[in-house]
C-alpha cells in the first residue's frame, strides 16, 4: 500500500472509535468510579449474588454460541451448496430476525410455548434458561450462516474431493480437510454470537423470566432503577476486561493458518439428502414460527383478517410523535448512514488488520470489536458526558444516532472481512504476479473481488443491526420526530388496545420486509461491480 | 384524531440544522422570550396533539424542541451525569417515585408558577416548588370483567385468597416502574408486607419483567390466561379508545383499593440560558390547553381542578379520592433496601 492510502487506513478507524467510544467509555467509568471505584470492585467479587450473575453471563453465552453454531454450521453448508442467486435470498432470509425487537420476538415465543404446552409441566420452556438459549439461536443465526456461509462458499472443493479418491470418509474429510479451513470463519462468528449473548438484555429479562441476571441487565439496574453509578462503572468494568480476554482469544483462533480461498462456486458437498431436508426443516420451524406469528397477528382485525393495520400506518396515532411510516424512514435514513460509515471504518480497519504490523493489527482488532461487548448504557451515558462540548457537541444532533450504530456495525465488518481477506491464497497472488501481472492489477484482480465479497456481506449486517438497535438509541437523546422505528413499536405496545396492538406488529413485518429488501440489493451491488459473481 | 403531519415530514438534515441552531440561541434580553427555542428533555411515553404546542409557539414565540429517551429513570439517570450543561431547558417527566434523587441531584431551579393556585395541595410534593407537578396516574389492579364470575377482589388482601391462585400477574420492581409502584402499594398497606408477598408467592403469582410482557403476554387482554394484572388506572378507556371491534364498554375494570398514585412534574433544569421562556412553559403546562389534552394522549389525569376530562374517561374510569402514597423522601431511602427484600422473598 501507498504511504498516504496506509496513514488514511490507520487513521479513520484510529479516529472514529477513539472519538466515539474510546474516549466516552474512559470518561464515564472514571466519572463513574471516581469515589470508590477500587472498593466497589472489590465489593462486586465479594457479594455472592455478583459472582453468580456474572458466573451465569458467562455460561449462558457460551452455551448459547456452541448451540447456535451446532443449529448453524448445517445450514451454512447448505446455502454455500446453493446457486449464487439462491445463495443471496437465503442470505437476506436469515437476516430478518435481527431486526425484530426483542418484546415483540418474546410475545411470538411465548405465544409458540402456549400452543405447545410448554408453559408448564414436565417439559417447561417459559421462562427458563432454554428460553434464553433458544431466542439466542434465533438472533445469531445468521451470523453463522452469513460469516461461515460465505467463507463456505469460496473453499476450493478439489481438496475435499482428492482426500475422498484416497479413501477418507465423508466424515473424516469434513473434519480434517474442511473443518480446519474454516476454523477462522468459525471463530469470527462465535465471537459474535458470544458478544451479543454476553450482552442480550430483553432476552434475559423478558423470556429468562423473573429473577435472572447477567451482568448487563444489572448495569442497567444499579445505573438506572437505583442510580447506583459507583457499582454499574464497576460491573461495565468487569463486562469490558472479560469481553477483552474472549477477544483476544478468538483472535488466536482466527490467525491460526491462511487457509486457500477461490471464486465462489458451488460448494460440492456430499450432504445427504435426508440431513438436507432435517436441517430445512429445523431453519423453518426455528426462525419461521415466531415470525408467522407475527404476520398472522398484524392481519388479525376484529373476527378475520385485513391490512387495516398496515393502512394505519400512514396516519399518527396519538401515541406517536410522527406516523409510523416516518418513523420506518428515519431508521432507512439512519441505517443508509451507519452502513456507510461502518464500511469505511470496518473496511480500512480490515486491511490494517490483516495487512498491518502484529502490535498494531492486535489493537485494531480489539478496539473495534470492543463495542460489540459493551453495555449500550456505558455506551450511551458515555457519549452523553463527552460529547457536550463544542466542537464536538454531539449529544443532541440526529448524528449521534447512526455513529452509535455504526460503532455496533463495524465489528460486523471487520469479522467478516478478515478472514475472507485473511484467506485470499497467496499463491494466487503469486501466480498472477509470475504472470507477469502488476501489483496493482494483481489487487484489482484477485484482492478487490474477494475483499469485496466480505465487504457487502458486513455492509448488509450493518445495515440490519442499524434498522433493528434499540438499546443504544433508548438511551441516547433523540428529537421527537427523528424517533426511529423499533422505538415507534416499543411506544404502540406501551399503551393498552388491540389497535395499536395490531399496527405494532405490522410495523414489525414492515421492518423485516425492508431489511430483507435491503439486504438482498446491498448484496447485488458487489454482484454488479465485480462481474456478476 | 387521526391526521398525517406535515411537519413530521421535516427532512432529518433540517433537523441537524435546528440543533445547531438551538445551541447557539439565547434569549437577547430579559423581557424578549421571542424567537427562543426551547429543549423540552422528556421520556419516550411523552406524546401531545400536534396544536397544543402549536398553541405555545403562537402565543410566545416561543418554539419548543422535544428530545426523548428511554424511561424516567432513564431521564433522571442522564440529567444527573449531565449536570451543569443540561441536555435542554425544561424537563418532563419525573415522577414521584424518582422526584427525590432529582431534588437531591439539584437538577433543578425554583420556580413557583402562578397556575399553581389551580393544583391541590396533594400534589405539591415540593414545598420549595423546584418541580411543578403536571399529571398523575393510579397504578392500580386491573380485572378482566368476564373470567371472574364471582366478582372481582376488591381488596389487597383478597389477593392471596386461594379464590384468586394463580390469576395475578405484577411486574418486576427491579425493572417496571409500574411494579415499584405496585410494590410502594403493598408497602404503605400493609405493615407485614414481607408477609403479603410471601403469600402471593404461595398463592401463585407470576412476575413478568415490564409491562408489556405482563399485560400482552399473560393478561387476558393480550391472549394470555391470567385475569388480574398490575397496570394503570386509565387501561380500561385505552382499552375502549383502540379497541378492536369498537366496544363501548371496557372489558376490564380497576380495584379501587389497590391504588398507587404516581404524579408527573415537570422542573427548569439547573444551568439554562432561557430562564423566561422556561417560566413561560412551565405556565402553559398548567393551562386548560395543556391539561385537557393531557388524558387522550398520555392515558395520565392532569392535575388543575378547572380540566375536563373527556367522556371517554369519565364513563371508564373513577379517580380514586384517597389513593396509597408514600414520601418521596421515604422511597428514595427505602427503595434498594424494599427491592432487595422482595427478591429475597420471590425469588430467595
Amino acid at each position: 500500500m501507498k504511504t498516504a492510502v496506509k496513514l488514511f487506513a490507520v487513521l479513520i478507524p484510529a479516529t472514529f472509535v477513539v472519538v466515539f467510544f474510546v474516549y466516552p467509555v474512559i470518561n464515564v467509568l472514571s466519572t463513574g468510579l471516581a469515589g470508590d471505584g477500587l472498593g466497589s470492585l472489590v465489593d462486586l467479587f465479594e457479594s455472592s449474588r455478583e459472582r453468580r450473575v456474572m458466573w451465569f453471563t458467562v455460561w449462558q453465552a457460551v452455551a448459547s454460541t456452541a448451540l447456535t453454531l451446532l443449529v448453524a454450521l448445517p445450514a451454512a453448508a447448505l446455502v454455500a451448496g446453493l446457486s449464487e442467486r439462491r445463495r443471496r435470498i437465503a442470505r437476506a432470509l436469515v437476516t430478518v430476525p435481527f431486526v425484530l425487537p426483542t418484546v415483540v420476538v418474546a410475545g411470538a415465543f411465548e405465544g409458540v410455548f402456549q400452543r405447545f404446552g410448554l408453559v408448564s409441566g414436565t417439559v417447561r420452556v417459559h421462562h427458563t434458561v432454554w428460553a434464553i438459549l433458544l431466542a439466542h439461536v434465533f438472533f445469531n443465526y445468521a451470523v453463522v450462516v452469513r460469516t461461515v456461509g460465505i467463507h463456505w462458499a469460496g473453499l476450493d472443493g478439489r481438496l475435499e474431493e482428492q482426500a475422498r479418491l484416497l479413501g477418507a470418509g465423508r466424515w473424516r474429510t469434513f473434519t480434517e480437510v474442511t473443518l480446519p479451513r474454516l476454523r477462522p470463519a468459525i471463530a469470527s462468528a462465535a465471537s459474535i454470537v458470544f458478544l451479543f449473548s454476553f450482552t442480550s438484555f430483553g432476552v434475559i429479562l423478558i423470556l429468562g423470566g423473573p429473577g435472572r441476571s447477567t451482568i448487563e441487565t444489572d448495569i442497567y439496574r444499579f445505573a438506572v432503577t437505583r442510580g447506583d453509578l459507583t457499582t454499574a462503572a464497576s460491573l461495565a468494568v468487569v463486562q469490558i476486561v472479560a469481553v477483552l480476554a474472549l477477544i483476544s482469544l478468538t483472535t488466536r483462533l482466527e490467525r491460526h493458518r491462511p487457509v486457500a480461498t477461490r471464486q465462489p462456486r458451488q460448494a460440492s458437498l456430499a450432504v445427504g439428502r435426508a440431513w438436507r431436508w432435517a436441517n430445512v426443516s429445523l431453519m423453518l420451524l426455528l426462525l419461521g414460527t415466531p415470525v408467522a406469528v407475527l404476520v398472522e397477528r398484524s392481519l388479525a382485525v376484529g373476527e378475520g383478517y385485513s391490512l387495516r393495520h398496515y393502512g394505519a400506518l400512514v396516519h399518527r396515532t396519538r401515541q406517536l410523535p410522527v406516523p409510523a411510516l416516518v418513523a420506518v424512514r428515519n431508521s432507512l435514513v439512519f441505517a443508509v448512514v451507519a452502513t456507510a460509515l461502518a464500511v469505511v471504518v470496518g473496511g480500512l480497519a480490515s486491511l490494517v488488520v490483516v495487512h498491518g504490523r502484529r502490535a498494531l493489527s492486535r489493537v485494531f482488532d480489539l478496539g473495534l470489536t470492543l463495542p460489540l461487548g459493551t453495555s449500550a448504557v456505558t455506551i450511551g451515558f458515555g457519549i452523553l458526558i463527552t460529547l457536550d462540548e463544542p466542537p464536538l457537541d454531539l449529544r443532541t444532533s440526529w448524528m449521534i444516532i447512526p455513529i452509535a450504530h455504526a460503532l455496533i456495525g463495524v465489528p460486523f465488518v471487520v469479522r467478516t472481512m478478515v478472514p475472507v481477506l485473511r484467506g485470499i491464497d497467496n499463491s494466487l497472488r503469486e501466480v498472477a504476479a509470475v504472470l507477469g501481472a502488476a501489483p496493482s492489477r494483481v489487487r484489482r484482480e484477485i484482492d478487490l473481488p474477494i475483499g469485496s465479497r466480505g465487504l457487502v456481506v458486513g455492509a448488509g449486517f450493518a445495515f440490519a443491526v442499524s434498522i433493528g438497535e434499540f438499546g443504544a438509541t433508548s438511551f441516547l437523546p433523540r428529537h421527537s420526530d427523528s424517533i426511529t422505528a423499533p422505538i415507534a413499536l416499543f411506544r404502540l405496545l406501551a399503551t393498552p388496545g388491540q389497535l395499536l396492538q395490531g399496527q405494532a406488529m405490522a410495523l414489525a413485518v414492515v421492518l423485516m420486509v425492508v431489511v430483507a429488501l435491503a439486504v438482498v440489493a446491498i448484496e447485488s451491488v458487489r454482484g454488479t461491480a465485480d462481474g456478476g459473481l | 384524531m387521526r391526521r398525517p403531519t406535515a411537519l413530521g415530514m421535516a427532512a432529518v438534515i433540517g433537523l441537524a440544522l435546528l440543533t445547531t441552531a438551538c445551541g447557539s440561541e439565547q434569549a437577547s434580553g430579559p423581557e424578549r422570550i421571542e424567537g427562543t427555542t426551547l429543549t423540552l428533555l422528556t421520556h419516550d411515553s411523552f406524546a401531545l396533539s400536534d396544536s397544543t404546542l402549536q398553541a405555545f409557539t403562537a402565543q410566545t414565540g416561543v418554539k419548543v424542541e422535544i428530545l426523548e429517551s428511554g424511561d424516567a429513570g432513564t431521564l433522571v439517570s442522564q440529567s444527573i451525569l449531565s449536570a451543569g450543561n443540561p441536555l435542554g431547558d425544561v424537563m418532563f417527566g419525573i415522577d414521584n417515585t424518582f422526584l427525590q434523587r432529582g431534588l437531591d441531584a439539584e437538577l433543578f431551579e425554583v420556580y413557583a408558577s402562578d397556575g399553581l393556585s389551580d393544583v391541590p395541595d396533594s400534589f405539591r410534593l415540593d414545598p420549595l416548588n423546584r418541580v411543578t407537578p403536571i399529571d398523575f396516574g393510579d397504578v392500580c389492579i386491573n380485572y378482566w370483567t368476564d373470567a371472574l364470575e364471582s366478582g372481582p377482589p376488591t381488596a389487597l388482601s383478597d389477593l392471596t385468597k386461594s379464590e384468586f391462585a394463580d390469576q395475578l400477574v405484577v411486574e418486576n420492581p427491579e425493572t417496571s416502574s409500574p411494579g415499584f409502584a405496585f410494590l410502594l402499594a403493598t408497602i404503605a398497606t400493609f405493615d407485614d408486607w414481607e408477609g403479603f408477598w410471601a403469600d402471593l408467592r404461595a398463592n401463585g403469582v407470576s412476575v413478568a419483567s415490564g409491562w408489556e410482557d405482563a399485560y400482552y403476554g399473560q393478561f387476558i387482554s393480550g391472549g394470555g390466561d391470567r385475569p388480574l394484572v398490575v397496570s394503570y388506572a386509565s387501561s380500561p378507556p385505552a382499552e375502549v379508545f383502540y379497541s378492536d371491534p369498537p366496544v363501548d364498554v371496557a372489558p376490564t375494570g380497576v380495584i379501587d383499593e389497590s391504588c398507587f398514585r404516581q404524579i408527573e412534574f415537570a422542573g427548569i433544569l439547573a444551568g439554562t440560558s432561557n430562564r423566561l421562556a422556561a417560566e413561560a412553559l412551565i405556565d402553559f403546562m398548567l393551562t386548560p390547553v395543556f391539561q385537557n389534552d393531557i388524558p387522550l394522549s398520555m392515558f395520565v389525569f392532569p392535575v388543575i381542578d378547572s380540566a375536563i376530562l373527556p367522556p371517554l374517561f369519565s364513563d371508564n374510569v373513577t379517580v380514586v379520592d384517597d389513593p396509597l402514597t408514600l414520601d418521596p423522601a421515604d422511597i428514595e431511602a427505602g427503595r434498594d433496601g424494599w427491592t432487595a427484600q422482595w427478591v429475597e422473598i420471590m425469588f430467595g
